[in-house]
C-alpha cells in the first residue's frame, strides 16, 4: 500500500492478511502490550455503533493508549454543517491515528486522501468494514486452522449486508464454496454473482436453510430486518426460515461453528448459544486482537 | 484508401476534426465534455440525421481543432461508436474510433445517492470495469453504474 490505510479489505494482499492474523494470534497469547504509549488515537463515530466503537477503544486500551472522540454526529461539530474535510484535517492535528464510522459510502476513502494520519474505516455505509472482516477471516482460520477450500453458508440479508459482501471478497482469495440462503428479496446481489463467476469460483442459492447446513464448514448468519422489505406480508411468511436452531445444527460436520456480526435479534435461537458450535462471542473477543493487530500494524509498532 | 469524403451532410471543412456517429440525444453532453461551447473556432454541429445504426445521429465539425486521444475517449461514454475524421487541405487524413479509457475522473456522477462525491464537492473517479457495455466503479463507494444510469456533468 502506497498509504498505510484501512479503507477497503479489497486493498489488502493475501500476504498482508496473513500478517494481520498472525498478530492478532500474538495479541490473544498476549493481550497487554504497551506500545501505544504516548499515542493518542481519534474515534469519530458520525452514527453510534457502540459494539464496534467498545471494540476499538478496548483494543487502544489494552494496548496502553489513550482516545479522543465523539460517539454520535449530533455532539460534534458536525452537526453545524461542518464538512468531513475540515473534520478530519482538524482531528488529524491531534492525533496518530484516526478511525472513523459514517453513514455516507466513500467517505473513509475520501477521509484518507486528506488526513494526514493514518484512517482505518470502521464502517462506511452500506459500503465496507474491514476490520470486521479481518476478524471474521480470524475466527474462521482459528477454528478450521485454515482458510483454503472452506464451504461458507451466508445466511439472512445477503442483498444489503456489507458484512456478508466483504467477507465473500476477502474468501474468494481461499477456494472457498459460497451458499448464500435468504429470501427472494435479499438475494446476493448480481454484481457479487459475476465477481465470483469472473474467479471461477462456485456458489449455490438457496430459499431454505434446512436444504445445506450439514456440508458447511463455516454458517455465517445475519439480520434481516423488516424494514428491508416492500411487502409486510412476505416478511412475516419468511421470517421464521432464516432462523438457526439447535436441532439443526445435530448433523453438521464437528468443525462447523456459527458466526455472526452481532448484535442479534432472533435469527439464532438463544438454545443454540450453548451448542459447542456457536461462535460468534468468541468471535466478538477475536475483533480486540484483530483492532490491535491492525492498529500497532498501521502504525509500524509491530513488524 | 480513397479519402475524399463525399457523404458528410453538412458542409466540409478545411482543416480539423469531423465527429461522426454520435446519438443524437447524446450532441450536447459531448459538446459539454469536450467544453466545446467554449472555444472560439468554427464549428458546425449537425442533428438528427438519419443513420442506419444509430436511428438519428449527430456529427460536429470542428475547423483547426485536433483533439489528444485522451481528452477524444471521454466522449466514449456517450458516443461509443463515434468516428472520428482528421481533415486537411479537404481531405480525410486519418479515421479513428474512441476507445474506453481504463480511468474516468470528473465527468460522470457516481450513481449511488448514498455516495461521499455526491455529498462534498469531491471529483468523482472510477474505474471502468466493463468497456464494451459501459460500467464504471465509484473510487470512493465502490458501488457500479452502467451506461443506463450514468448521468454526465
Ligand atoms: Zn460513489
Amino acid at each position: 500500500m502506497e498509504n498505510n490505510h484501512l479503507i477497503s479489505i479489497t486493498d489488502y494482499s493475501k500476504e498482508e492478511i496473513f500478517k494481520i492474523l498472525d498478530l492478532a494470534a500474538e495479541f490473544e497469547r498476549n493481550p497487554n502490550q504497551n506500545l501505544l504509549n504516548n499515542k493518542v488515537i481519534a474515534t469519530l463515530f458520525f452514527e453510534p455503533s457502540t459494539r464496534t466503537r467498545l471494540s476499538f477503544e478496548s483494543a487502544i486500551s489494552r494496548l496502553g493508549g489513550k482516545y479522543i472522540g465523539f460517539t454520535d454526529a449530533s455532539s460534534s461539530s458536525v452537526s453545524k454543517g461542518e464538512s468531513l474535510k475540515d473534520t478530519i484535517m482538524t482531528v488529524a492535528n491531534y492525533s496518530d491515528m484516526i478511525i472513523m464510522r459514517h453513514p455516507i459510502e466513500g467517505s473513509a476513502r475520501w477521509a484518507s486522501e486528506v488526513s494526514r494520519v493514518p484512517v482505518v474505516n470502521a464502517g462506511d455505509g452500506a459500503n465496507q468494514h474491514p476490520t470486521q472482516t479481518l476478524l471474521d477471516l480470524y475466527s474462521i482460520r482459528k477454528t478450521q486452522g485454515t482458510l483454503d477450500n472452506l464451504n461458507i453458508i451466508f445466511v439472512g440479508d445477503l442483498k444489503y449486508g456489507r458484512t456478508v459482501h466483504s467477507l465473500l471478497q476477502a474468501m474468494a482469495m481461499f477456494n472457498t464454496t459460497y451458499h448464500f440462503v435468504s429470501p427472494k428479496e435479499l438475494r446476493i446481489p448480481d454484481e457479487y454473482k459475476i465477481f465470483l463467476d469472473r474467479k471461477g469460483l462456485k456458489y449455490h442459492e438457496y430459499r431454505d436453510l434446512n436444504e445445506t447446513v450439514n456440508d458447511a464448514d463455516i454458517i455465517y448468519m445475519t439480520r434481516i430486518q423488516r424494514e428491508r422489505f416492500s411487502d409486510p406480508m412476505e416478511y412475516e411468511k419468511t421470517k421464521n426460515s432464516y432462523v438457526l436452531k439447535n436441532e439443526m445444527l445435530e448433523n453438521t460436520k464437528d468443525n462447523m461453528k456459527v458466526l455472526h456480526p452481532l448484535p442479534r435479534v432472533n435469527e439464532i435461537d438463544v438454545n443454540v448459544d450453548e451448542n459447542e458450535k456457536a461462535y460468534y462471542f468468541t468471535q466478538a473477543l477475536n475483533g480486540v486482537y484483530t483492532r490491535q493487530a491492525i492498529i500497532t500494524h498501521i502504525l509500524g509498532l509491530k513488524k | 484508401m480513397v479519402m475524399n469524403d463525399k457523404k458528410l451532410q453538412v458542409s466540409a471543412i478545411k482543416n480539423g476534426t469531423v465527429i461522426d456517429h454520435i446519438p443524437a440525444s447524446g450532441l450536447f453532453k459531448v459538446i459539454k465534455i469536450l467544453g466545446l461551447d467554449k472555444l472560439e473556432k468554427q464549428i458546425t454541429f449537425g442533428t438528427n440525421l438519419e443513420s442506419k445504426r444509430l436511428g438519428l445521429k449527430a456529427i460536429i465539425k470542428l475547423a483547426d481543432i485536433f483533439f489528444l486521444d485522451d481528452d477524444i475517449n471521454k466522449i466514449s461514454l456517450i458516443a461509443p461508436d463515434a468516428k472520428l475524421n482528421i481533415i486537411k487541405d479537404y481531405k480525410v487524413v486519418e479515421k479513428k474510433i474512441v476507445e474506453v479509457p481504463d480511468t474516468i475522473t470528473g465527468i460522470a456522477k457516481c450513481g449511488n445517492p448514498k455516495c461521499i462525491t455526491n455529498h462534498e464537492g469531491i471529483k468523482s473517479r472510477f474505474t471502468v470495469v466493463n468497456k464494451k457495455q459501459v460500467a464504471i466503479k465509484c473510487h470512493y463507494c465502490e458501488k457500479i453504474t452502467d451506461s443506463a444510469h450514468m448521468e454526465i456533468f
